[in-house]
């Protein structure tokens, strides 16, 4: 036995041996780059990392190879983690403080890239982009504003999605003789009542997950159809109070909801919810944004329309993805390069209908997007743009995480008076308005 | 008396059963949920057999998780041999050569085995950084071996306090010095704490997922469970290709405990982990 | 055990002497050193320094880290923008005061109770079981220990599904008879954290056992004999002379169960239940740094864990403390 041990320790020692070399050998391999357009790397960061999105951004990547076929991009998605792109947002922090940013990464439009990278002095300004692309006049005046800090643009949106949208399920509807959807939130509850009435869920809700968001974004809607515009973004810069008798009555309406919703709504988390949906039991209506589109249709799911959430009638509340550039790019030439793709027409119209949003330009090409995309459209021209709470436009990161926390106790407790303390709470340490 | 003996015979095998049942569940629908199509997902009907077998999702899951797979291989076999090597000696040290201060400098050692390591994100990268080894497979070893200092020295020094100080009395009567009893008497009858220790650290190398993400830098140096937690979608998952591949990414550590499986538990058998 | 042979304990001897005279005959420094520290000699000598670089790595990447975290939590860093300013134990009474932070120790205590409890009482009963010469005990073994083998979030994927009250668990215990039952596991707003609990303990009881089954059978059938032949009942025979016998390993399974218990992370990122009801503390940190860019509570966070955990660790320095004496 102790000459078996012998031999396997020596095998052991030289596999080891081997093996470390070899680690050692790969661990040297891999350098830097960095050098003028049309040679070196790109390297992005995103969270797109399969189905319907992965497939936008390769179409991107395939303009981009085309006009720069040196270029090596490399692809870093990374998906999972707390709220939207969690895991990238950690990765891409400590990137970030270590002084080695990738060459650009997604991140929502507005105040969540604004509230981080921004006022830490680490993204360069794009105004002077904007102008050279004619963009300052292409991007409506709205999204041009979300996008800005004291007056300059930090990312270039590439989509446009909408949050205000409420899908419903004909059929279920018609179980009570109902044709058309409820367009303000009376006749929504009237309508709850009589699918109540015959066991039927009214609305689609989802708060596993703590924080989660789905109930964050319902109440956003909510908060439009009550406030209106003005006091709306008021939120956000200090002029209307969170506690305000809107914010108030907003809650009170979204508490009211839970009564209405598929019943294990505790036990069902924002990834489930489309499964709910379709499923022959499922609830008759979902708030939710309008993603939701591609994902129903990839189940194969017929039984379905669209109309705006009771009470948003004229606005769009709108969400976007965007990528900004990073101080000390290593490969900044790629990287602006990168950022002249996304705000082309060309670049929107490759990108959008297979991602199943809207171009942020207003000349997209109509007849590439499909019907559900062109009445969004129409809507994204005439409506008033608001910016979106749940999906980073309005606010920083994190309120938001403070106001789902509120918004999951009051799925859990049903105290409308706490939730909104702890709101108003959430703003005093935000500094909203300040 | 007979029907006793069988009677309490019967209980032990249904309640090894019964616990095995239950250690198996979640593998039988990870199992099953990784042979459906796509269209055949839904949570609602985990337990059902698959109406057609599907091998989409498995040929997927290895396409999506094989690069991955790659570097976690390249990262987790040096690292855990490595570590184990240092704990080794390490154990060594505090089970037979008792200096001054040698058990609070232990204790400080287990201290920090508890360490967060989601706290220390930013030091490690800029500390790193300092030496050049930010962003490098090498340096990604180096840290899950820094790491692995404390748990590996406490399993080793148990096992070496079991042996008998007479041994290494003997060793030094006739002879040996400090690297001489390592290596001629304790490293010999070693195997089955080295067991031991490469499951705990390739186990827990192998499933890493954050240092592995942070130290690297990148998703696609990232080790396997990276390329899992990345099937997933913004608003849907490919459950049928994300279980193909948990179960595609265990694999190893599956394998690498049945090779080891006998040597582990002879090497519980003498007193590694007694403490 | 003795050596192999006596021209291997020549080869050894001779090597480790040559060693020694270029060592230490030569050098000032260690003389120097020898005269202040008079065990600094030989071999004991070679023992400190070889233990010096991991020493070294400890001290920078763990207690300096450690350090780091510390004075992070007694500074103004909770915004994106890196602020050192001093502010004294400002974070320290924000987070003692804070409604999360209770929870979170509530959790804590919950959570440790079931998964110790679970992982220590079943690894046991299991090796009991295993170690009454039963057939196939090396594929009951197995199986055990095969969820060891996976990671924390493929765990916790497959029990998210296991877990939904409608279609979960809850549907099969249904099946099989129990029709009555109903709980909604994670998502229950008061004993979710036990739930989650239950995922961490099918993941961890197999090493457990394999822990009490090594030293099962490492107590000697004689022992065993002598108290069945005193009249020991098999209840006696345990309470009495086998449990005793396996107090250290009982020991060393409190000490990794509760590091697990403080550390618990991954599992509770995908379990997640309603408000804050299974909070954790290495969560509550994680996303003060990552979602709310509040560095300098989290370093509060991660510092009140280490603190805590020296509670753990303080009972094994007394049993080596012991063992020293012995």
């Amino acid at each position: 036995m102790k000459a078996q041990f012998s031999i396997q320790r020596r095998q052991l020692l030289a596999w080891t041996a081997l093996i470390v070399a070899l680690a050692m050998i790969l661990a040297a391999c891999g350098g830097k780059s960095g050098g003028k357009a049309g040679t070196g790397k790109l390297e992005i960061f995103s969270w797109w990392t399969s189905g319907g999105e992965v497939e936008a951004l390769n179409a991107i990547y395939k303009i981009y190879s085309a006009k720069y076929p040196n270029v090596t991009i490399e692809n870093a998605a990374l998906a999972g983690g707390q709220g939207q792109g969690g895991n990238m947002k950690a990765l891409l922090e400590t990137r970030m403080l270590g002084g080695e940013p990738p060459d650009s990464f997604q991140v929502h439009l507005g105040r969540e890239l604004i509230d981080s990278h921004v006022i830490a002095g680490r993204m360069e300004p794009l105004d002077w982009l904007y102008k050279e692309e004619g963009w300052d006049k292409i991007f409506p005046p709205d999204v041009v504003a979300i996008a800005s800090y004291e007056g300059k643009p930090y990312s270039v949106p590439v989509n446009i999605h909408r949050s205000n949208v409420m899908w419903y399920r004909p059929s279920r509807l018609a179980q009570v003789g109902v044709t058309t959807p409820p367009k303000t939130w009376d006749e929504f509850f009237t309508v709850a009542e009589k699918l109540k009435a015959a066991g039927i869920p009214a609305i689609a809700l989802a708060e596993q997950d703590a924080g989660g968001g789905f109930s964050g974004h319902v109440l956003e809607n909510i908060l439009v159809s009550v406030l209106g515009p003005d006091k709306y973004k008021g939120l956000f810069n200090g002029k209307t109070g969170w506690d305000d008798p809107g914010v108030t009555q907003a809650l009170q309406i979204l508490d009211k909801l839970y009564g209405y919703a598929n019943p294990d709504y505790l036990s069902t988390s924002w990834g489930d919810i489309n499964d709910r949906f379709v499923s022959d039991d499922g609830p008759a209506m979902m708030i939710m944004g309008d993603w939701t589109h591609g994902v129903l249709m990839s189940k194969g799911f017929k039984d379905y329309h669209w109309t705006t959430a009771p009470g948003t009638e004229g606005y769009f509340v709108l969400l976007s993805d965007s990528f900004g550039l990073p101080k000390n790019a290593p490969d900044r030439e790629n990287a602006i390069a990168f950022l002249r793709v996304v705000g082309s027409k060309e670049g929107q119209d490759a990108f959008n209908p297979i991602k199943g949003s809207i171009p942020a330009r207003t000349d997209g090409d109509r007849s590439k997007y499909d019907t559900y995309l062109n009445e969004a459209m129409d809507a994204f021209k005439t409506n008033v743009g608001l910016p979106s709470i749940q999906h980073g436009a309005a606010v920083k990161q994190s309120f938001l995480v403070d106001y789902d926390a509120a918004l999951a106790d009051l799925a859990t407790n049903h105290n409308v008076a706490k939730t909104q303390q702890m709101l108003v709470d959430a703003a005093k340490v935000a500094g909203l308005g300040k | 008396m007979k029907t006793r003996q069988l009677l309490s015979r019967s209980a032990i095998y249904f309640f090894l059963i019964v616990f095995c049942l239950f250690y198996l569940l979640p593998f039988y629908v990870m199992f099953i949920t990784g042979l459906k199509p796509y269209e055949d997902l839904n949570v609602t009907r985990m337990w059902d057999l698959p109406k057609t077998v599907s091998l989409d999702g498995i040929r997927e899951a290895w396409n999506r998780v094989a690069p991955n797979f790659r570097n976690s291989i390249v990262i987790t076999i040096p690292a855990a041999i490595i570590s184990s090597f240092i704990g080794s000696i390490n154990g060594y040290i505090f089970a037979k050569w008792r200096f001054p201060g040698s058990n609070t400098l232990f204790i400080l050692f287990l201290v920090g085995m508890f360490l967060p390591y989601q706290g220390i994100l930013v030091p490690l990268v800029r500390t790193l950084q300092a030496v050049g080894l930010y962003g490098k497979t090498l340096g990604l070893i180096m840290v899950h071996c820094i790491f692995g200092i404390p748990i590996t020295a406490l399993l080793f020094r148990s096992y070496y306090a079991g042996i008998p100080d007479e041994l290494v009395d003997a060793g030094k009567i006739d002879g040996c010095g400090f690297f001489g009893i390592y290596r001629w008497i304790l490293l010999p009858i070693s195997m089955p704490s080295f067991a031991v220790v490469l499951l705990w650290q390739f186990t827990n190398i192998w499933n890493d997922f954050l240092i592995g993400l942070v130290v690297l830098s990148s998703p696609r140096l990232a080790p396997v469970n990276v390329a899992v937690q990345n099937i997933a979608g913004s608003w849907s998952v490919e459950w049928n290709v994300q279980m193909s591949a948990a179960l595609i990414a265990a694999l190893p550590t599956i394998v690498v405990y049945l090779a080891l499986g006998k040597l582990f538990m002879r090497g519980l058998l003498a007193g590694s982990l007694k403490g | 055990m003795r050596l192999k042979s006596p021209g291997l304990a020549n080869k050894a001897m001779s090597h480790s002497t040559q060693q020694g005279e270029r060592g230490f005959a030569a050098s000032p420094i260690l003389s120097a050193l020898r005269k202040r520290l008079p065990w600094f000699h030989g071999d004991t000598a070679i023992a400190f320094l070889v233990l010096i670089p991991s020493i070294v790595a400890v001290a920078i990447f763990i207690y300096g880290f450690i350090l780091w975290t510390g004075y992070v939590s007694l500074v103004k860093w909770d915004t994106a923008i890196e602020d050192y300013t001093f502010v004294g134990l400002r974070n320290w009474i924000q987070l003692f005061t804070m409604e999360r932070f209770h929870w979170d120790l509530r959790s804590l205590v919950l959570y440790a109770l079931g998964f110790m409890s679970q992982c220590i009482i079943f690894g046991f009963l299991i090796a009991v079981l295993l170690d009454q010469k039963i057939k196939g005990e090396a594929l009951f073994r197995t199986i055990v220990i095969f969820p060891f083998a996976v990671s924390s979030v493929v765990t916790g994927v497959a029990w998210r599904w296991l877990m939904q009250p409608t279609t979960g668990i809850n549907l099969l215990l249904q099946k099989i008879g129990f029709e009555n039952f109903y709980f909604e596991w994670n998502a229950n707003p008061k004993w979710g954290i036990l739930a989650i609990s239950v995922a961490a303990a099918w993941q961890f009881t197999g090493y457990i056992m394999a822990l009490y089954l090594a030293a099962l059978r490492g107590i000697p059938d004689e022992l065993r004999e002598a108290a069945r032949v005193d009249g020991a009942g098999t209840w006696g025979l345990y309470r009495r002379i086998i449990i005793p016998l396996l107090r250290p390993v009982t020991f060393t399974a409190v000490v990794l169960t509760g590091m697990g218990s403080i550390r618990v992370f991954d599992l509770v990122t995908i379990l997640r239940g309603p408000a804050f009801t299974t909070d954790t503390l290495a969560f509550h940190m994680y996303q003060s740094i990552f979602g709310l860019y509040r560095f300098s509570l989290a370093a509060a966070v991660g510092f009140f864990m280490v603190f805590l955990s020296s509670f753990l660790v303080a009972p094994y320095l007394h049993s080596m403390n012991l063992e020293a004496e012995q």
